[in-house]
């Protein structure tokens, strides 16, 4: 009388549900298998060809070989150091620049734009409807000697009668703040959006005239998109070598254009390669400096 | 201590219009310092719009606030002696508990901050919770924290917006009694913003009901509910029976009507209405129910009837009894044991104190103030339905 229920119970748990259970359980790592395919193809391989290049040796003619040749590091540094200083230098900068610039116009389109919100936020994406380098490129018109900015400069008397801007660290950081805004303005918008007005009304109640309650409430909780923006603009502008390339002068030359000149016109790959990974640690580095010290993970 | 009537907050002629809205209509009310009083009324009916402008949030159009002697109508909001649990509570998520609490301290720059704080933590019984996020506590707690927040700084004044609209109904009764323990403890007014009638009756001294942006009648709770003003504080305040009545005379101390043939007298005190058409209303718990019997004598201040519905809810029955001339009024009768449960179908007589009627002015909306249902935050007014 026990055994007939068991067994009709236990017959759904037969052979076929026990495959189907374990296809259920592997599903995830089939889903994953796209994405981890890329990764290996395009991240993986590339990393560990770009370290075995840097402790190469050798010559353009006659190519090169692995020979742990360390030295190439030191020797880069050695030679390179000013670049990477002014990389980083710059790409401060501009990312202070960004921000200051950004943080108004979000905390505009967020709080004050009322129904030109959106048009504001497609004005902001909007140069991304052009490429990079046309951009660029414009900016290099409106800085050029004979423009309407260097003019009125001139005519004021901030530039001397032969003073110029095309050339000069200032071109650099413009074009690079330029063109990193809209990577600063949008993750503060999406911060600053979801900051209920209730909570300054809250913090106004509380003896707190607007400047304390915007240092107390609304800039803490804007923190998660300070930390976004400038991580977005400060590690492709610490990289970026365009913006020399048109806007600069060789003194301005950053690490980026030493790698792109040593791989593709020296063909020294084992000094470009050296550079592009102190390149890489050093922002790693300071990027996960920055966020311990930004203490973003308490910011839900 | 500062003499209590120095510290009253009065409302001179406050208005406030948003373009062509009125929302709040020239309202005049002196709030005694150390009471709890209630903005009661309908969503859309103003009390908020008050609170925020006694807060600084919003600018009156006209009028003034004044607290003692002093007008603070044009103050900036953080330099009122007033503070406010908002609605949803507002509370700050990137601070614990303890920074929320100490927040208007810090701003004014007072000492001993931790103490302060743990004391206020200990009143509204969350001792312990300081180092928790806003975003950790239950709902009941985060009230408690938005009370803390707002009642260690001693404001003046107290405001408290719909603070318990978001808690479930067991919570909010018994929130309801510890906001009143708190008040009674700190001794601060409290002005408290609610459209729940019995939120109202429960904590505060004093009620103002409020609609359409003025104020439909002010006094104590008991008062408002045994003789209302208005038809819309008679259906809002609890439930009410009204009939049209025709005043056939006076005596010294009585109004005497006709009410489709039945006589009834009334206090001539309990009548707001003038001429001879009023309305006469009684609260469904006064009228009493018997079976009509044959030797029914035609005493005055009774209806006949028959029951259309008895629903029995436990310490209640509630009938429904549609009157000799077809109107049907609700009649509430307590489950004490000394009466059997009516059935629908039978003839009944209704009666009751010439003390628990009241008259109001005939020309009002009978549905005026009605409430649809209890847990419905939209209510008809009279306004909606004209």
């Amino acid at each position: 009388m026990t055994a007939a229920p068991t067994a009709r119970i236990a017959s759904p748990t037969g052979p076929a549900s026990v495959v189907r259970r374990k296809r259920g359980r592997f599903l995830p790592y089939w889903l994953l298998l796209p994405g981890l395919a890329w990764l290996i193809i395009f991240f993986v391989v590339p990393m560990v060809t770009l370290l075995t290049t840097s402790l190469q040796t050798g010559d353009p003619f006659n190519g090169y070989s692995l020979t742990w040749h360390w030295a190439n590091y030191s020797d880069a540094l050695r030679t390179y150091h000013a670049q990477l200083i002014r990389s980083f230098e710059y790409a401060a900068i501009a990312t202070v620049a960004a921000l200051l610039i950004a943080y108004p116009l979000a905390y505009a389109i967020a709080f004050k734009a009322g129904r030109w919100k959106n048009v504001l936020l497609v004005l902001v994406v909007a140069p991304f409807f052009t490429s990079f380098l046309v951009r660029t490129l414009a900016w290099e018109t409106i800085l050029s000697d004979n423009g309407f900015v260097v003019r009125v400069l001139r005519d004021v008397g901030l530039l001397g009668a032969n003073g110029r801007l095309l050339a000069t660290p200032v071109a650099v950081v413009c074009g690079l703040t330029y063109n990193f805004l809209p990577f600063m303005t949008l993750p503060l918008y999406a911060s600053l959006e979801k900051i209920d007005p209730r909570l300054v009304h809250a913090a106004n109640d509380l003896y707190a005239n607007s400047f304390t309650a915007f240092w107390k409430v609304t800039w803490p909780m804007s923190m998660p998109g300070v930390v976004g923006g400038t991580l977005l603009t400060f590690i492709p502008a610490a990289g970026d070598f365009v913006n020399v390339q048109f806007l600069g002068a060789p003194q301005q030359q950053m690490i980026g254009n030493v790698i792109q000149s040593r791989f593709l016109v020296a063909s020294d790959y084992p000094v470009a390669s050296s550079l592009s990974v102190m390149l890489m640690f050093l922002i790693l580095v300071l990027v996960v400096v920055y966020i311990r010290r930004a203490g973003t993970e308490e910011l839900v | 201590m500062p003499e209590g009537s120095l510290q009253d907050l009065r409302l001179v002629g406050l208005t406030k219009r948003f373009g062509a809205m009125t929302a709040v209509d020239d309202i005049e009310l002196t709030i005694p310092s150390g009471s709890f009083f209630a903005l009661l009324g309908p969503s859309g009916c103003g009390k908020t719009t008050t609170l925020r402008m006694v807060a600084g949030l919003e600018e009156p159009t006209t009028g003034a606030i004044l607290i003692g002697d002093q007008d603070i109508s044009r103050h900036k909001p953080y330099k009122r002696p007033v503070n406010t649990v908002f609605q949803n509570y507002a509370l700050f998520p990137h601070l614990d508990v303890f920074e929320n609490v100490a927040f208007g301290l810090r701003r004014r720059g007072v000492r001993n901050v931790k103490q302060q704080v743990d004391e206020m933590l200990d009143l509204v019984e969350l001792s312990g919770f300081g180092p928790r996020k806003p975003a950790q506590l239950s709902g009941g707690q985060q009230q408690r924290v938005a009370l803390a927040r707002a009642l260690i700084n001693r404001p003046q004044v107290l405001l408290l917006d719909e603070p318990l609209g978001a808690l479930d109904l067991k919570l909010r009764r018994q929130m309801q009694l510890e906001l009143k323990r708190i008040q009674v403890e700190v001794g601060l007014t409290f002005v408290h913003v609610t459209h729940d009638q019995e939120e109202a009756m429960t904590m505060a001294d004093c009620i103002a009901v409020m609609n359409a942006g003025h104020i439909e009648q002010l006094g104590s709770p008991t008062d408002l509910y045994d003789n209302p003003s208005t038809v819309f504080v008679a259906n809002f305040l609890g439930q009410s029976n009204l009939v049209r009545a025709q005043v056939t005379g006076t005596d010294s101390d009585n109004l005497l009507l006709n009410v489709q043939g039945n006589r009834v007298v009334v206090p001539r005190a309990r009548s707001r209405a003038e001429g001879t058409e009023v309305l006469l209303g009684v609260r469904p718990e006064k009228l009493h129910l018997a079976p009509a019997s044959a030797d029914a004598t035609p005493a005055a201040n009774t209806f006949t009837g028959t029951v259309l519905d008895t629903s029995f809810i436990g310490v209640s029955t509630q009938y429904v009894v549609r009157t000799a001339w077809g109107q049907e009024v609700t009649a509430f009768a307590q489950n004490d044991g000394r009466a059997a449960l009516v059935p629908p179908g039978a003839d009944v007589v209704l009666s009751w104190h010439p003390e628990h009627g009241f008259c109001l002015d005939a020309s009002e909306d009978l549905t005026a103030g009605v409430v649809i249902d209890d847990e419905a935050d939209v209510r008809p007014t009279a306004g909606a339905r004209t």
